[in-house]
């Protein structure tokens, strides 16, 4: 039942079929590049894996995950390119989790933060690079002819003048034996075939076959369901269950209770349940019984009271505002937002004697190897973590929480165990996208500058759990993504916006409702806030919100690109149909810049926001696959406006009501807008793609209400009620 | 016993008549393209046919199915027109909701050759798709559409 391979493992398979093997490694000098008896050694971990074997196929180990962002795809079409590799006889192995195979970014491997393409690019093209220079430097020496003299390409490498080509599958095995040139020559950018072209996706056809794995689909012989009943309210504890009854139920094995909730096992999911059921389960109070949404707001707003933890401070706010000509402030609150991944939290694990081994749809390959070995006990040589597909991830699957259960579960029982979290679970015990109230100061000189901006934040911490130490001088960087970034840190989630005097602070709130990156982490509320607010500021200034948006970005070309180019293709300050208004935001982070403009109409009646088109321009540097680019900012500003429209978590009694797609609403088909996406053409540095699209959408729906209506809506989401309120204030 | 017909197969499975079709499909019969999404008929992502009509396996016991003709998705052709264009306008992205989406798809096309947009809304607003493929998911019925009228079969 081994569906994944050991680093030891596929260097035995590699070795016995005795083909090209290049591994990447980084170093504290940049990367080294090493054959398969060197990446053996100990002394390298080589975050990079490419073989090319005798039977003419060309592997390459994916260190990242596939969730649907694409990865199985970008990454070897990088590969393939330098390689100048046949297409088709690209394959495409999932790595398992291993120290070996960290994002250079990152430093771990790690599926978060649109890190893959961008930080595995250098050394996939460097390893394909190598891999190219060997081939053609062993078919040379076959032939006796100068290597000058050889050009690869399509999977072969090709002598002109004698009319020669021989595939790399024959010269595999003679390239082997050659040194690896660690200055692998690079192609240039026009010399490209796969590289910039929309490349179909190697995933897509087991998925629309249904024949895909994820991680719901992965079963082990002998393997029991488990699943738990959970405390209603944050800090409840049982008072009493029916261990017995719910093992008289047939088909249940075991009740195993535990601190996260009361574990049943059983053969099948429908007896599993049954069981949980059967365990009539009474839990207490817990620890704070009155919480609700009315409640939580008002600790968020009582917080912003507080002097908080200064996390940026550009010149003198205090002063600058004292002297300012006009000032303007807001208070802004956005809501919890759950993940609703589609596949429901599941984790399979084994763990024996001396064995543990995982089957896990994991954005964090990794830290379950980490977490695995803490909690089974094992050393971590004896833990194998396998990735499955994900349906899903959005940040929540980055969390191993429900690792924790499945190798705890089947370390008690003894047998393979699945740990499958319902729907209803699913939501009630999400780590949301933490809810914010921010308040925000601005002053104008004379001249109509914006001169100063002091903006404070409460907010839940992201790093409380996963990363304490991350933490400085109390500031949660992560909790400030858009606003301010961590220093040293690769993705720029810092404020575009160039204002001379400017500070930023962070207030940590402390309600027991735990928090985790979703989409694009804070970015989305925090640019919501700033993009609105800006907004705001324009129309004080009785300026053009894009005109205004130029001018207070000042020398900072990328995002002006962006605002300029989704302005032109969505024919801003233009005439619009009847009916509709028009909003712009831009926002950066993880290195990649967008802008975008939403034309949207609303009921007056009921509220009801109906956004019927969103243009996006985006600069994410050098492109790989574009059409994935293009999917991805459509994926991107659907689950932004479904969030900014429609989702709010609902909590009453100490606990979450909300429970499943059944009073958790998200976006339909006809609530999504038509979208149109201009990809700029940017030798800049690369960024990600997976989440930059999602944080101008909100603001850029509630600029165009504001547009629309006059009526300024400092919240999320823009609910119907939340609008109707606001446009009858207005009135 | 229950006796079931799915994709043109039978089957005899010891399950209680109140479980879930979904999970006598998924793991008694190993056919597990059909997928868990809510449980309560809310998303879509365990659709399939029952006699023809796409329906939600999560919410219908498997007592209710007797003797009806079920379809899953990996009954329907591998070059079914659903299929073909779902690869073609690159729908999927995690692809996890997809074989629910496209049975949906393949029943709407099947009952009406050529939808209009509103019966098109109409059957694609009970599934859902976090990623967001929606945009997609509309192209990719215009050109399944497009395959069934060129190649002049009914589905």
């Amino acid at each position: 039942m081994k569906s994944s391979i050991s680093r030891r493992d596929f260097l035995k398979g590699s070795l016995a079929a005795a083909g090209l093997t290049i591994a990447a490694s980084i170093t504290p000098f940049g990367y080294r590049l090493l054959n398969a008896a060197e990446a053996k050694k100990a002394t390298f971990k080589p975050n990079i894996w490419l073989e090319i074997t005798p039977d003419n196929l060309v592997t390459v180990t994916v260190p990242a995950v596939e969730m649907g962002q694409g990865v199985y795809t970008s990454l070897p079409m990088i590969v393939a390119d330098e390689l100048e590799a046949d297409w088709k006889q690209i394959r495409v192995k999932q790595a398992p989790g291993a120290e070996d195979y960290k994002n250079p970014i990152l430093g771990i491997q790690l599926c978060v933060a649109s890190s893959s393409v961008r930080g595995y690019y250098e050394p996939l093209r460097k390893a394909g690079a190598a891999g190219r220079m060997m081939l053609i430097k062993a078919a040379a020496q076959a032939w006796k002819v100068p290597e000058a003299e050889c050009k690869a390409f399509d999977g072969m490498v090709r002598h002109k003048k004698s009319s020669r080509k021989i595939s790399y599958g024959k010269l595999s095995q003679k390239a082997a034996a050659l040194p690896i040139p660690q200055e692998p020559v690079l192609k240039k950018e026009g010399e490209f075939r796969i590289i910039g072209k929309p490349m179909p996706r190697l995933d897509i056809p087991d998925k629309v076959q249904g024949s895909a794995i994820f991680g719901l689909d992965f079963t082990v012989p002998n393997m029991l369901i488990a699943v738990f009943d959970r405390p209603p309210s944050y800090g409840a504890k049982p008072v009493s269950f029916d261990q017995n009854a719910a093992e008289q139920v047939k088909g249940v094995r075991k009740v195993v209770p535990l601190p996260m909730g009361i574990a049943v096992c059983a053969d099948t999911i429908s007896a599993a349940w049954k069981g949980r059921e059967a365990l009539k389960a009474k839990w207490d109070k817990g620890s704070h019984p009155d919480l609700n949404n009315a409640s939580i707001e008002k600790v968020f707003m009582e917080q912003l009271d507080k002097a908080g933890a200064v996390a940026r401070k550009d010149g003198d706010v205090k002063q600058a505002l004292e002297k300012a000509t006009k000032r303007i402030g807001a208070t802004y609150f956005t809501s919890y937002v759950a993940h609703t991944t589609p596949e429901p939290m599941n984790c399979t694990a084994h763990v024996t004697k001396d064995r543990c081994e995982i089957w896990s749809p994991t954005q964090s390959p990794f830290v379950s190897k980490l977490v695995a070995s803490q909690v089974s006990g094992l050393p971590m040589d004896k833990i194998n973590v396998n990735v499955t597909l994900l349906g899903g991830g959005f940040g929540r699957r980055a969390a191993p929480d429900v690792l924790v259960e499945a190798v705890l579960v089947s370390k008690i029982v003894g047998k393979p165990v699945k740990v499958i979290w319902t729907r209803e679970e699913d939501i009630k015990y999400d780590q949301f996208r933490a809810a914010t109230a921010q308040r925000i100061e601005a002053g104008f000189d004379g001249q109509g500058q914006v001169t100063a901006w002091s903006h404070k934040v409460v907010c839940g911490s992201i790093l409380k759990d996963i990363d304490p130490k991350g933490i400085i001088n109390g500031v949660d960087f992560m909790s400030l993504w858009g606003l301010a970034d961590f220093p040293d840190s690769p993705h720029n989630n810092n404020i575009m916006y160039q204002i001379p005097n400017l500070a930023i602070e962070f207030v940590m709130n402390d309600l027991p409702i735990p928090v985790s990156p979703w989409r694009s982490v804070q970015n989305g509320p925090n640019a919501f806030v700033i993009e609105c607010f800006v907004d705001e500021l324009a129309h004080a200034a009785g300026k053009d919100p894009l005109e205004f948006r130029l001018q207070l970005l000042k020398n900072n070309a990328r995002p002006k690109r962006v605002l300029e180019v989704a302005a032109e293709k969505a024919g801003w300050g233009k005439p619009l149909p009847k009916g509709q208004g028009q909003g712009i935001a831009q926002h950066s982070c993880f290195g990649t810049y967008v802008a975008q403009v939403a034309n949207i109409s609303v009921n007056e009646n009921n509220g009801m926001i109906k956004v019927h088109k969103v243009v996006a321009a985006v600069d994410c540097g050098p492109v790989i696959n574009p059409d994935t680019i293009k999917a991805q900012i459509e994926g991107s500003i659907i689950i932004s406006l479904s969030a900014a429209l429609k989702e709010k978590v609902v909590f009453a009694n100490g606990g979450v009501k909300s429970a499943n797609f059944g009073d958790y609403k998200i976006f339909k088909m006809s609530d999504s807008p038509e979208i149109e996406v201009h990809i700029i053409k940017s030798t800049e540095k690369m960024g990600g793609i997976g989440e930059p699209g999602v944080p101008p959408a909100a603001p850029a729906v509630a600029n165009a209400l504001f547009n629309l209506t006059g009526a300024r809506v400092r919240r999320l989401p823009l609910d119907p009620e939340t609008v109707r309120e606001a446009i009858k204030k207005r009135m | 016993m229950i006796s079931l017909q799915v994709n043109g197969k039978k089957y005899a499975v010891d399950v209680p008549p109140d479980t879930p079709l979904l999970w006598v499909i998924r793991d008694y019969l190993k056919l597990t393209g059909t997928k868990y999404g809510c449980g309560i008929g809310e998303c879509g992502s365990c659709t399939v046919h029952i006699n023809g009509k796409a329906q939600r396996s999560c919410a219908i016991p498997v007592g209710d199915v007797q003797g009806k003709k079920i379809t899953t998705i990996e009954g329907l052709k591998k070059d079914h027109p659903v299929k073909r264009a779902w690869v073609q306008e690159q729908v999927p992205q995690c692809g996890y909701c997809q074989p629910g989406v496209m049975m949906q798809v393949a029943a709407l096309i099947s009952e009406s050759p050529n939808p209009n947009p509103d019966k098109i809304i109409l059957a694609m607003d009970d599934v859902l798709c976090r990623c967001g493929s929606y945009p997609r998911i509309k192209q990719g019925i215009k050109t399944a559409v497009d395959i069934v009228r060129k190649e002049g079969k009914r589905l």
